[in-house]
């Protein structure tokens, strides 16, 4: 198990190793710099003079070097965007309120829409079925920002209800309390989504589990229907489950720029598509490279997930053979 | 022993004119259609037929097991020691299920849990009917494991259905269905599925148990050869009803149906020149669409006016022999 680990944990390396070449690479071939005439109005003088400051007047593969120098001892730059903070201080600040929203909305997604798709694989067919399905289709098809929009003007502008935006008490500190109620709104439309995708596979693998065979061996055996499902079915329909569903969770914790801008959440998901407009290199590095690690260890854990449920699957068992 | 005549001692199981449809979109299928039988303690009887014409929805529908929506089982009655199964609650037919009659399948590559250990998945049906510990039906369990000849029984029980072959998995659907001590045991095709020599060792293990715990055996089959060997009485069904019962050798000695006759016609025999297999001519009827008067028309060789007027009735032709065919009641 440890070797297994350790061989996962080197082949990821590998992986963030290549991630950072391609995105470095495809980053400096795209038209245009963090300073051009565009961004920012500058004197030539000026201009030449940051670019040297932050080493863009080097070849790319010096610069590339230098970045990746600096990056394994974790120093992953200055933010273009922000030059008053760095790129570590920056992500670390953001990210640990859109890892609220992104925790927040998991369990949201994951409670309702696993207890929905269950209902509905087992009263398949029925109304209950129809309902579900119809609100899983509508879950996937909006777009969240739309979503979003009703919520607001319904919940927050009609009715008054729950707060239009924000996070936390003072805009951008962590949102401590769940009684603050400014988590509602935003969790919700952000989990619709991963909530409609995660009930459609839950219903598919428990219908598919339901006709087995050995279904209807615990039946014989006498088993009432509850505990067919607890035992029997659901600890089956989840090892499906397992991978498509695991991939739901990188997404959701790296944040929206949507639900970020709608309602005024001072996160990380933003960064994503700021960066690459503005063209600011380090930002982009760091933020690509903790996709890439969190999809890493996503997949990593999975794994390890389905050796807990199946005993049928053994880790590292090539090796054997 | 023909169970109808001794009228002081019930039969243990008397399926009476049992009829299960399935309402399927393009109409109704009779799979089981006014089928009735009895099942007397410690005997084996023989359901035979070929694929199709209804003798595993029989034996689920004993179970109460046929899934519903789209099987449904319309009428007649189902009757373990007079008292009927189909009056019962959903809680009262499950202490019913594995506990009085239980029931072991065609498939044993996919009957078991393939997350569960073999040991866990047997003691689950001793904990449900019996008054256990945890442990006792742990204990039990590997009891039952050896009793079905299974090799070091402590650690199979620990080991998962994927790390067993396909007899040792059907020995265990056997220590499972046998964990409570059935009165009845339905083995539906339990050697179908298995290699020629397995078959015989389960089909050995079968008859050994039921000389040891004295169970009676419904074995649903579509093989002579196992119904002959193995079976008291036999009963032969063909779409959805049945067409001969007798006691198996009377039945295999001087069978009356044109459809049994047919069968043990189509057995291959070592001893002859035979260059071809006798064959029953025609496909079995749609179950949707049966005809009017007997099932077996469209492919009876002595099928005239009257066997397409009315069905004939299941009517004892010679003691402890019936069978339903207007040309054997002469």
């Amino acid at each position: 198990m440890l070797i297994y680990l350790a061989q996962r944990l080197l082949a990821l390396a590998f992986v963030l190793l290549a991630v950072s070449m391609i995105v470095f690479t495809l980053m400096h071939s795209v038209p245009g710099g963090p300073f051009d005439t565009q961004q920012a109005k500058l004197p030539k003088a000026a201009r030449e003079n940051i670019e040297r400051k932050y080493g863009l007047d080097k070849p790319v593969w010096q610069q590339y070097l230098n970045y990746m120098s600096h990056a394994v001892r974790f120093d992953f730059g200055i933010p273009y965007q922000q030059p008053q903070t760095t790129v570590a201080a920056l992500i670390g600040k953001t990210w640990l309120v859109t890892l609220q929203v992104g925790i927040m909305t998991i369990i949201v997604a994951f409670g309702l829409g696993i207890t929905a798709g269950m209902f509905a694989a087992y009263h398949q067919n029925s109304w209950v079925d129809n309902i579900v399905t119809f609100f899983s289709m509508l879950g996937v098809t909006v777009p969240n920002f739309v979503i979003a929009m009703w919520f607001i003007l319904f919940f927050g502008v009609t009715r008054q209800w729950l707060p239009t935006g924000g996070w936390g008490k003072s805009g951008d500190c962590l949102c401590y309390d769940l009684l603050c109620s400014d988590w509602i709104l935003p969790v919700l439309a952000y989990a619709l989504a991963p909530m409609a995708i995660i009930a459609r596979y839950t219903r598919a693998s428990i219908v598919d589990v339901i006709r087995e065979d050995y279904v209807r061996t615990a039946r014989a055996k006498g088993l009432g229907e509850s505990k067919v499902m607890r035992r029997h079915v659901l600890r089956n329909a989840q090892i499906p489950m397992v991978t498509a569903l695991g991939t739901e969770i990188p997404n959701l914790i790296t944040g929206s720029i949507f639900i970020e801008t709608i309602f005024r959440i001072n996160g990380l998901g933003k960064f994503f598509v700021t960066s690459t407009l503005n063209r600011d290199y380090p930002m982009i590095m760091a933020t690509f490279l903790l996709v890439a690690l969190l999809w890493g260890i996503t997949f990593m854990l999975t794994d390890i997930a389905y050796t807990l449920i199946d005993p049928r699957v053994k880790l590292g068992a090539k090796k054997e053979a | 022993m023909p169970p109808s005549e001794t009228a002081g001692s019930t039969p243990l199981l008397e399926v009476d004119d049992l009829r299960t449809y399935f309402h399927t979109r393009t109409g109704v299928a009779k799979a089981v259609d006014g089928v009735s039988f009895d099942l007397t303690a410690a005997e084996t009887l023989g359901l035979v037929g070929e694929s199709g014409c209804g003798k595993s929805v029989t034996a689920l529908s004993i179970m109460r097991l046929v899934s519903d929506p789209p099987g449904k089982i319309e009428g007649g009655a189902i009757r373990i020691n007079g008292r009927e199964l189909l009056d019962l609650s959903d809680d009262e037919m499950c202490a019913v299920r594995g506990n009085d009659v239980a029931m072991i399948f065609q498939e044993p590559m996919t009957s078991l849990n393939p997350v569960i250990t073999c040991g866990r998945q047997i003691a689950e049906a001793v904990e449900l009917h019996q008054d256990v510990s945890r442990s006792e039906a742990h204990n039990r369990a590997v009891e039952m494991l050896r009793l079905v000849g299974i090799a070091a029984p402590e650690q199979r029980a620990n080991e998962y259905p994927h790390q067993l072959s396909g007899g040792m998995r059907q020995r265990v659907m056997i220590a499972m269905g046998l964990s409570c001590n059935p009165q009845i045991l339905i083995a539906d095709e339990p050697t179908t599925a298995l290699d020629v020599t397995v078959q015989a060792q389960i089909m050995e293990l079968l008859q050994r148990l039921q000389e040891e715990l004295g169970m009676a055996i419904l074995l649903i089959t579509h093989d002579l050869g196992v119904v002959a060997e193995t079976t008291d009485r036999a009963a032969v069904m063909y779409a959805g009803g049945i067409v001969e019962s007798a006691a198996t050798e009377m039945l295999f000695a001087n069978p009356r149906h044109p459809y049994t006759q047919g069968l043990i016609r189509s057995i291959p025999e070592l001893d002859t020149d035979q260059t071809r297999l006798d064959i029953i001519p025609g496909t079995v009827p749609d179950l949707r669409r049966l005809p009017v008067g007997c099932r077996f028309q469209s492919r009876c060789p002595l099928v005239d006016e009257h066997c397409r007027e009315a069905a004939p009735p299941l009517v004892e032709t010679d003691e402890g022999h019936q069978t339903a065919c207007w040309k054997a009641n002469g």
